[in-house]
């Protein structure tokens, strides 16, 4: 298989499954969208009439209630019908497989798929699938990617920091399972980020991490020195009482981004995290609501970053 | 061969017909790309009270289920109340309408105007929506397979030229 | 039936032998002198080599009809050129009783297509517990025990299997896997499974494994087969092991000295492998090691999978690939990349695999089975599900060409296939 199978004949954006294998043009072009998006999101009618008539179907087999409502909130500002199926609960469950649900929802006349799902690799599955005018967005898949999220760190980046051929950026915490952490890495080292650091015990980190592009760092303190940005990844409980963590407190002590390790990062730092947050696990109040922290402001970006990729996509 | 109107010749006109219309509130907005280059030279001359706003309207053209979002959106800020007030829309060239009907629609996403006035470089006709300037600098003929634009040098003059259409 | 097989290119690795000539087939036998023939098979430009014996091949009954059937895998063995199959235990329900054996061999025999050779479960339903009555099983016709895929970690289980297995001279064919370090792993643990974000299985749980086995061979001198081997470390291993002298042998599956991780794509289930497959590194270990003797011999590790099965996230999808008909095609092309001579490349699936089976078959000499394949190594195909018998159209290779396709098989002196 060789051909890249997000981008149609034209080499348009036609699925957005992964920022890995994006070309520099098109996470540009998604990003420059979004910024005329932002505007829309800030005057009294919130809504534009681009997508009327078009239909976007939130297709969640792993629940979540956060990411679900921005891609709704996104897709009814671009004045799309929205339907959400908690396949979770429905037909998975009596057995149907993946691709059956898909072609059942085909056939009810979709514009545009938004799948969230458990296994790494589903969203290439149906997209291989799905008719010629419907598009895939991946919303998170396994540990594979988390692209629209990864966009909304890098719109978040650019904002604050404007150019990233200068940026020391650093990503903490369980890289092995993250989805969020793999998309943004692709994406910044794209568009050309001289310096992306990993940091976080041997347990957390993937086989291979250098191969992504990566520095490797176990001791944060080193690690975080001089970083321009600093993304926090959240630590999921199962792994802190497994054979992967001992436990929150000793996680927290070395790796949790605490007001006298951000001290050592730029005096202009910026922290970011793609939420909900731990609180005293990876990063502690002080330093969540103190004037580094952009968390919220990503929360914003989100929405306009998910619009900018639907009407990208659903054009093409 | 009709022979093109002189764009920057046009400017000085225009701006005489709006200076005698306006009212103290009246705000202007140019439309991205080339009626925004005409509203940035016409509002200095009119000495307006409000800031220039700007508008793109590609989130609300008709032809996104055919053309996708091809062109390359740039923001639309308009920094000034819309609700209640006399409104310049400022064009580069009239020809179906569809580009003023969008602005229109998204205008009154921000508000509900007074009024608007439109006010366009060039008018070629081939209307195919009842849309009218009440402001115009020339009428200009264009042979059939070709695209009446206006171009920006490197040192700001505008000028009218004829392409090709694909 | 008296066969004459005229003018092909005899090729016995066994005895060397590598010339044109005729082969004479009476009473099930080759035989060493010629008659009168009632059937003549021109074999001009083709080549007659000893019918291929495939030591993992899967044929889904019983229990697994819906897969595939007894009638349609052993259809796609001849047309593939295999007269001998080992199928390994892991039916449903598992071949640890003498009854199912039975009932397995007596089918088979019926049909009139390949030999079959039931591998007897090592413990009751594979269940790493209790171990089966291995002596009754080998009456029943088993050849040697394995667990199949399934894993055995209780290592005083392990270790008093094969030593049950050890008294009566039983060899236990084994998959080295270390079963937690393999927990939830779909991939090879590496570069690519970073990527495409999938557990990984690290090299390690095969060679740790094997390094726990190779001791219990020591400790029991039990005559171990190592399945499947995957990784460049375990193939040294190995090396080493034979030259210590231990009793032990190995098989690879033809898939993965062909392919790699680099191969999975954009998630292709078909490359969902057990070993999965791994680095390019490997790749090229098994391969040399398979041409230089140190891999025994190469199997297909035949597993048919509905489409439906594969059509799943990465993860998910049911492992193995179909590979009857492709063993023959898949051994030429992995010789002619070597540049190995015809002879080496047929051993490998011809008389090392009979040794390792204790078989008498994988020869053509006077008094031998008349076991023989006649292919035509220079005729490309292409694999698409139409030129497939198995029910399995499950394979990293479809669309592919490849040369190598065989026109006759027979089976204790009777034709059963015919292009």
């Amino acid at each position: 298989m060789s051909s890249n199978p997000q981008l149609n004949a034209n080499g348009e954006l036609q699925h957005l499954l992964s920022t890995e294998g994006l070309p520099r043009e098109i996470l540009l072009q998604i990003l420059d969208t979004a910024e005329s998006f932002a505007g829309v999101t800030e005057r009294e009618v919130k809504k534009v009439p681009l997508m009327r008539g078009k239909s976007v179907f939130n297709l969640f087999f792993e629940p979540s209630t956060r990411t679900r409502t921005t891609f709704e909130i996104a897709a009814k500002r671009l004045s799309a019908d929205v339907i959400n199926l908690n396949v979770a609960a429905s037909s998975q469950s009596k057995g149907e497989s993946l691709l059956d649900t898909v072609a059942n929802l085909s056939a009810m006349q979709a514009d545009v798929f938004v799948v969230r799902h458990a296994s790494s690799g589903a969203p290439y599955l149906i997209a291989r699938h799905v008719k010629p005018h419907e598009h895939v967005i991946n919303a998170g898949d396994g540990r594979h990617a988390h692209p629209t999220q990864g966009l909304l760190d890098l719109y978040t980046i650019r904002h604050y920091k404007k150019d990233f051929s200068r940026l020391t950026v650093a990503i903490v915490g369980d890289v092995l399972h993250s989805r969020v952490a793999r998309s943004l890495i692709h994406g910044l080292t794209t568009l050309g980020v001289p310096e992306v650091r990993v940091i976080g015990p041997q347990t957390l980190l993937p086989a291979g991490a250098e191969a992504l592009g990566v520095r490797v760092f176990h001791d944060m303190r080193a690690g975080i020195k001089g970083c321009d940005v600093v993304v926090m990844l959240r630590l999921q409980n199962e792994r802190m009482n497994g054979a992967l963590l001992p436990s929150a407190q000793e996680f927290f002590k070395h790796y949790g981004l605490t007001t006298d390790k951000l001290a050592l990062a730029s005096p202009d730092a910026i922290v970011m995290h793609p939420g909900p947050m731990n609180r005293g696990v990876e990063i502690d109040s002080p330093v969540a609501d103190g004037p580094h922290s952009v968390i919220l402001p990503q929360v914003t970006y989100g929405i306009a970053v998910r619009m900018a990729v639907m009407s990208i996509v659903a054009g093409n | 061969m009709t022979k093109l109107p002189d764009a920057e010749a046009l400017l000085p006109g225009l701006a005489a017909e709006l200076k005698a219309r306006v009212t103290p509130g009246t705000a202007m907005i140019g439309l991205h790309t080339g009626g925004a280059w005409v509203a940035e030279r016409l509002h200095p001359m009119l000495g307006l009270k409000e800031p220039l706003g700007l508008m793109d309207i590609a989130f609300y053209r008709d032809d996104y289920a055919k053309e996708g979002l091809k062109h390359d959106p740039k923001r639309t800020r308009i920094p000034f109340e819309v609700e209640g007030r006399d409104l310049l829309l400022v064009d580069d060239v009239l020809y179906t309408g569809r580009t003023v009907r969008a602005a229109m629609n998204e205008l009154f996403d921000y508000g509900r105007p007074k009024s608007i006035s439109l006010v366009v470089l060039a008018d070629r006709g081939g209307r195919q929506l009842p849309i009218a300037a009440q402001y115009c600098g020339a009428q200009v003929d264009v042979p059939a397979g070709m695209r009446l634009r206006l171009k920006r040098a490197a040192d700001g003059k505008l000028s009218l030229e004829l392409e090709h259409v694909e | 039936m008296k066969i004459l097989i005229r003018g092909g290119r005899v090729i016995d690795p066994a005895s060397g032998r590598d010339e044109v000539g005729d082969v004479f087939i009476s009473d099930g036998r080759i035989s060493g002198s010629k008659g009168k023939a009632e059937r003549t098979i021109d074999a001009r430009g083709l080549v007659v080599a000893p019918g291929l014996i495939d030591l993992a091949a899967r044929l889904r009954e019983p229990g697994y009809e819906y897969k595939a059937t007894l009638e349609s895998e052993m259809d796609a063995a001849v047309a593939g050129g295999v007269t001998s199959l080992a199928c390994p235990p892991d039916t449903d329900p598992p071949l640890d009783e003498p009854g199912l054996v039975d009932m397995l061999r007596r089918r088979s025999k019926v049909l009139e297509r390949a030999r079959v050779y039931p591998i007897g479960a090592l413990t009751v339903k594979l269940a790493g517990e209790r171990l089966t009555e291995m002596a009754e099983l080998a009456e029943a016709g088993c050849v040697a025990f394995s667990q199949a895929n399934a894993p055995l970690a209780d290592t005083q289980v392990l270790w008093r299997a094969m030593q049950y297995a050890g008294t009566f001279g039983f060899p236990v064919w084994l998959r080295a896997e270390d079963r937690w370090l393999a927990h939830g792993g779909v991939a090879h643990d590496g570069e690519v499974a970073t990527r495409l974000g999938l557990p990984g299985i690290p090299a390690f749980a095969e060679t740790i494994a094997l390094g726990t086995l190779l001791q219990l061979v020591r400790a029991t001198g039990t005559r171990v087969h190592f399945c499947r081997l995957s990784t460049a470390t375990g193939v040294e291993m190995i090396r080493a092991a034979k030259k210590e002298g231990l009793p032990v042998s190995c098989d690879v599956g033809i898939h993965h000295v062909h392919l790699s991780e680099m191969d999975l794509g954009y998630y292709d289930s078909h490359c969902r492998l057990e070993p999965p497959l791994r680095s390019q590194r490997d790749r090229e270990a098994l391969a040399a090691g398979l041409a230089d003797g140190t891999i025994d011999c190469a199997v297909s590790d035949h597993t048919p999978v509905d489409e439906d099965q594969k059509q799943m996230p990465f993860a998910e999808a049911e492992p193995g690939a179909t590979g009857l008909e492709l063993l023959l095609p898949l051994a030429l092309k992995w010789g002619a990349e070597r540049k190995l001579p015809l002879a080496t490349t047929l051993a490998r699936v011809t008389c090392d695999p009979a040794r390792i089976l204790g078989v008498q078959s994988g020869r053509i000499d006077a008094g031998a089975r008349a076991d023989l394949v006649v292919f035509d190594p220079a005729q490309h195909w292409r694999v698409v599900p139409e030129a497939l018998k198995s029910q399995g159209k499950n394979t990293p290779f479809l669309g592919y060409e490849l040369a190598g396709r065989v026109r006759t098989t027979i089976v204790a002196g009777n034709v059963v296939y015919e292009a």
